[in-house]
């Protein structure tokens, strides 16, 4: 965005994903790092969303699969999935997603709220909507991926 | 010659503020912990000024100057004595010790300053 | 750069803990019996650093009442007042109150006013002058000289003419009259000589000398008069305003005054006596000075961060030891037995690091003995508190999270534990209730225990509540341990009224669950008419654990050694099936459960047969064993712990994480956690069970 543009209104950096087979994105002052899917230890009890944790340079950081989390097609784990490093309050969280597209600067007036709809309860996990090139781009709700902390994973 | 001054206190907080108000006063400070340690500090290094807490463990305030003013080296060297009282008879008491004077706690950093210059120069 | 004021300020609250500390030790030395004056002083001391600490912070609020305490304090220590019991109460009270004083101080919150009257009251009572306001300088207030003057004076006197008599006092008292005069700033000075004795006669002690200064000045009488502060009484002075000419003023010289030597300025002064040498060195640096131990403040963080680097240390060179044994290196090569050199040395680190977090639990058993004391004086109970242990080092942050869980332990104990006096009489016990605070290191554990010496835990009443409360089933089979127990179950209180201390709805389910986030373990044993001892087992520091690497169900875990009894390989002839869906193993003459832990951690099914199978026999505390089947034992290693509740949650059966030499992360068992919830199915019902996972 210009300068000039960005003078004229607020706007949000959002990094663009797809997963399962859909487009979303997160505010990129959520995000952290991106780095390539590595194996995750599982752990026991976890909801089935919950891959496991990784290694992330010496912490533990557990991971999602975030098209099993939105209740999308999971598809088959491949080398091309990557993984969005993202902090969730005091923790980080790793996202496993199909692949990262781009790095779009949206202005605030162009992202809207997400109708309600009964059927699909994805409204709990799309804070916003907001179309770019004839695309619609879901900005992801990062509180509503991982249970609150303290509960214990059933 | 940059004036040196040991001072005296069993507080560590005030043992950092004596120190703050010193250098900025451009004296060179000593710092010691009780009238024991000042003495044991005394064996190497010559002050111009002895400023002293009366309340301290192992030997203190009046301990501390009348062992001073015993030995011939300090009978004569102007010492300070640090009191949050501002008693008369408390002041007194530190004369009749052999203190010159007094600085009352808590200390105005101008005040601790001008008191080393009239026993000091 | 951080402002000197400030780091001088936090490091003013810091020593103001360790002076209430001794406050502490002092008060219950007193209380003890101990009445040297030492100990006394020791008392005085702390108050008195603490009021003139706060003075130069401007911590009114906690001056005036350091200032009242240490006047009741001082009675004590002059001999004038003889602390009977009721006065070592007000004592404690007036400590813990100085103690909230300086916190509120230190976070900028409001001070517990209500109860401050009181106290100050009663402080007052014990006797000591009407306290004095501490006084913020020292003005000298001289007496009015009264002047007369006919012609019209100026408001101020255009200066002063002073005589200045020093007596001997005043030399003896290292006063200098140089410096003095000197201070006066320019003026005429005439050195009166009279007085002095032939050389021969000359007594160096003695004063001989007077000077009569003219000092032309706008400053008042009173800033004059304070540049002679010091020697107030160890001279004559005498001090005129300048309005009317010199000659009047002056006293004509003594009659039998030689001449007078010319007119010395003051501001040529002689050489001072003794020309101070340059010092050999200084004193001692800035920090503290050297004592027997010497010791360095640190800022925790560095220390965390210390922490951190040398697991990441110790997660690195397991890292290499397995590219060193994959590259397929000779056991004898020098890069091998360099390594292992390395890892002995890395491990030392280790250790050295991890006790420097520790401190002696002391602080934290004053502050449970504060505790002790509010809940004896609520409940109108009287109790008396002994601690041991109390140099027991523990790990900073484990002291931290301790103190929720003991204090509310301790209430109970007070509030549930300890009968009320009349019973505890009409039962033949003193009328005086224990609680005792323990705290020792035993097989690379911290036990600490609560123990008092009250009724014990009421098991009926126990067990109906837990009937009425839907907890169990009222035909329940349940041993004394087990409804023991039931006191940990969410949702149990035993109040039936709310008293004033425990009628919180916080329950022992909170104070465990507290407990196991640390890594440890609480139990409990009673007996009926003698009291209760609730144990709590802690690891020795967070960071490390000694583990038995295994493998089950292709996956990699950790099993903490301290659990692990011994390893065997199943027959069939220790084998027996106990129920259509578990096993037990015969062992020397007793039977242990088996159990998958494939199974149980919901990696797998339930295995067709175990015979051949690896167990690991675990057992803990609290004598419960299981037997533990695992598809491999691998190795056995010091492993650098990572929690996984900050990250993740809580997961059940599982301690914490661990990174292994390969960079995978493996999970850390819990043991007791697992047999605890373990379900023991080690056969395949008719219908499957649903996996987890």
């Amino acid at each position: 965005m210009t300068q000039a543009a960005r003078q004229i209104e607020a706007s949000t950096e959002l990094l663009s994903f797809r997963v399962g087979g859909q487009d979303y994105s997160v505010d990129i002052m959520s995000v952290r790092e991106i780095r390539g899917s590595a194996r995750a230890t599982s752990l026991p009890y976890s909801p089935p969303y919950v891959r496991g944790v990784i290694n992330l340079r010496g912490t533990v950081l557990p991971v999602v699969d975030l098209a099993a989390r939105l209740g999308l097609d999971t598809g088959a784990d491949s080398e091309r999935n990557v993984i969005i490093v993202v902090d969730l309050g005091k923790r980080a969280v790793g996202l496993m997603v199909d692949a990262v597209s781009d790095i779009l600067a949206i202005p605030d007036s162009e992202l809207q709220p997400p109708p309600d709809m009964v059927a699909d309860d994805t409204r709990t996990f799309v804070s916003a909507l907001t179309i770019v090139e004839g695309r619609m781009i879901r900005v992801l709700d990062l509180n509503a991926v991982l249970p609150p902390q303290g509960e214990e994973a059933a | 010659m940059t004036i040196q001054v040991l001072a005296v206190d069993d507080s560590r907080t005030m043992r950092d503020m004596l120190n703050m108000a010193l250098r900025g006063g451009g004296f060179i400070p000593h710092l010691a912990e009780d009238g024991q340690h000042g003495l044991e500090v005394l064996q190497d290094i010559n002050p111009d000024v002895i400023i002293t807490d009366i309340n301290m463990p192992r030997l203190d305030g009046f301990g501390f100057i009348n062992a001073l003013r015993a030995d011939a080296k300090w009978r004569k060297i102007p010492i300070l004595v640090l009191t949050t009282e501002s008693a008369d008879t408390l002041k007194a008491r530190a004369r009749d010790a052999g203190a010159t004077g007094w600085i009352v706690k808590p200390f105005d950093p101008v005040k601790l300053v001008k008191a080393i210059q009239m026993v000091a120069g | 750069m951080s402002d000197p004021m400030e780091e001088i300020r936090a490091s003013f609250f810091i020593e103001c803990e360790e002076l209430l500390e001794s406050l502490q030790d002092g008060l219950q030395a007193m209380a003890d019996g101990d009445d040297d004056a030492e100990t006394i002083n020791v008392v005085f001391r702390a108050v008195h650093s603490i009021k003139g600490g706060a003075g130069a912070f401007g911590l009114d609020d906690l001056v005036r009442f350091a200032h009242r305490f240490e006047t009741a304090m001082d009675e004590v220590r002059a001999g004038r007042l003889q602390p009977d019991a009721d006065a070592l109460k007000l004592f404690f009270v007036s400590a813990d109150l100085l103690a909230d004083l300086v916190r509120s101080a230190r976070d900028g919150t409001d001070a517990p006013d209500d109860v401050i009257s009181d106290v100050l009251a009663g402080l007052d009572a014990l006797g000591g002058a009407a306290p004095a306001e501490p006084e913020d300088d020292f003005e000298f207030q001289p007496m009015a000289l009264s002047f007369d003057f006919a012609d019209p004076a100026p408001a101020a006197p255009a200066g002063f003419a002073i005589t200045f008599t020093p007596s001997d006092a005043l030399y003896a008292s290292g006063n200098e009259p140089l410096y003095l005069l000197r201070e006066l700033g320019e003026s005429t000075v005439r050195c009166n000589t009279g007085a002095l004795p032939d050389l021969p006669d000359i007594d160096p002690e003695r004063a001989f000398i007077s000077w009569d200064i003219t000092l032309h000045t706008a400053e008042s009488e009173n800033t004059l008069r304070e540049v002679f502060e010091f020697v107030d009484g160890l001279c004559t002075l005498d001090i005129q305003p300048l309005h009317a000419p010199l000659s009047d003023i002056l006293p004509p010289p003594p009659a039998d005054m030689p001449a007078l030597p010319a007119p010395i300025e003051a501001d040529r002064p002689e050489p001072p006596a003794a020309t101070p040498d340059t010092p050999r060195n200084p004193a001692e640096p800035r920090s503290d000075t050297a004592q027997a131990n010497p010791t360095v403040r640190v800022d925790l963080a560095r220390i965390d961060r210390l922490v951190n680097l040398v697991g990441e240390l110790v997660i690195n060179q397991a890292m290499l030891s397995q590219s060193v044994v994959e590259a397929g290196l000779p056991p004898n090569s020098a890069v091998v037995t360099g390594l292992e050199e390395f890892m002995q040395l890395t491990r030392d680190i280790q250790e050295s690091v991890m006790m420097i977090r520790a401190q002696p639990i002391k602080s934290l058993f004053q502050r449970m003995a504060r505790i002790v004391r509010e809940g004896s004086a609520a409940v109108n109970k009287d109790v008396r508190f002994v601690t041991e242990g109390e140099n027991t080092e523990v790990d900073k942050t484990v002291i931290e999270r301790l103190a929720d869980p003991l204090t509310h332990m301790l209430r109970n104990a007070v509030d549930h534990g300890l009968e009320s006096t009349e019973k505890r009489i009409a039962a033949g016990k003193p009328a005086r209730g224990v609680v005792t605070l323990r705290a020792l290191h035993r097989s690379g554990r911290i036990l600490i225990e609560i123990s008092d010496d009250g009724g014990g835990i009421n098991r009926a009443r126990v067990r109906q509540i837990a009937t009425d409360k839907g907890l169990i089933p009222a035909d329940a089979q349940l041993s004394d341990s087990d409804i023991d127990n039931l006191l940990f179950l969410p949702g149990f209180s035993t109040a039936s009224e709310v008293s004033n201390l425990s009628g919180r709805g916080v329950g022992m389910d909170v104070v465990r669950s507290a407990i196991q986030a640390l890594g440890g373990r609480i139990t409990i044993s009673s007996t009926p008419g003698e009291g209760t001892t609730f144990a709590i087992s802690l690891p020795l520091t967070l960071a490390v654990l000694d583990g038995m690497v295994i493998r089950v169900a292709g996956e990699t875990l950790i099993v903490p050694l301290s659990a692990v009894l011994e390893t065997l390989s199943l027959t069939d002839k220790d084998l027996r099936a106990l129920g259509p869906q578990t096993h037990v193993l015969q062992i020397r003459g007793g039977f242990v459960p088996l159990l998958d832990l494939g199974a149980e951690l919901g990696y797998r099914q339930p295995k067709q047969s175990y015979v051949g199978g690896i167990v690991l026999l675990i057992g803990q505390d609290d004598g419960q064993r299981a037997a533990l089947v695992v598809d491999a034992i691998e190795d056995q290693r010091q492993v650098v712990i990572k929690g996984l509740e900050a990250s993740y949650g809580r997961v059940p059966g599982i301690a914490a994480a661990t990174i292994l030499g390969d960079g995978q992360i493996a999970l850390i068992l819990d043991p007791v956690d697992l047999v605890k919830n373990a379900s023991g199915r080690t056969r395949i019902p008719s219908t499957p069970i649903s996996l987890a996972g």
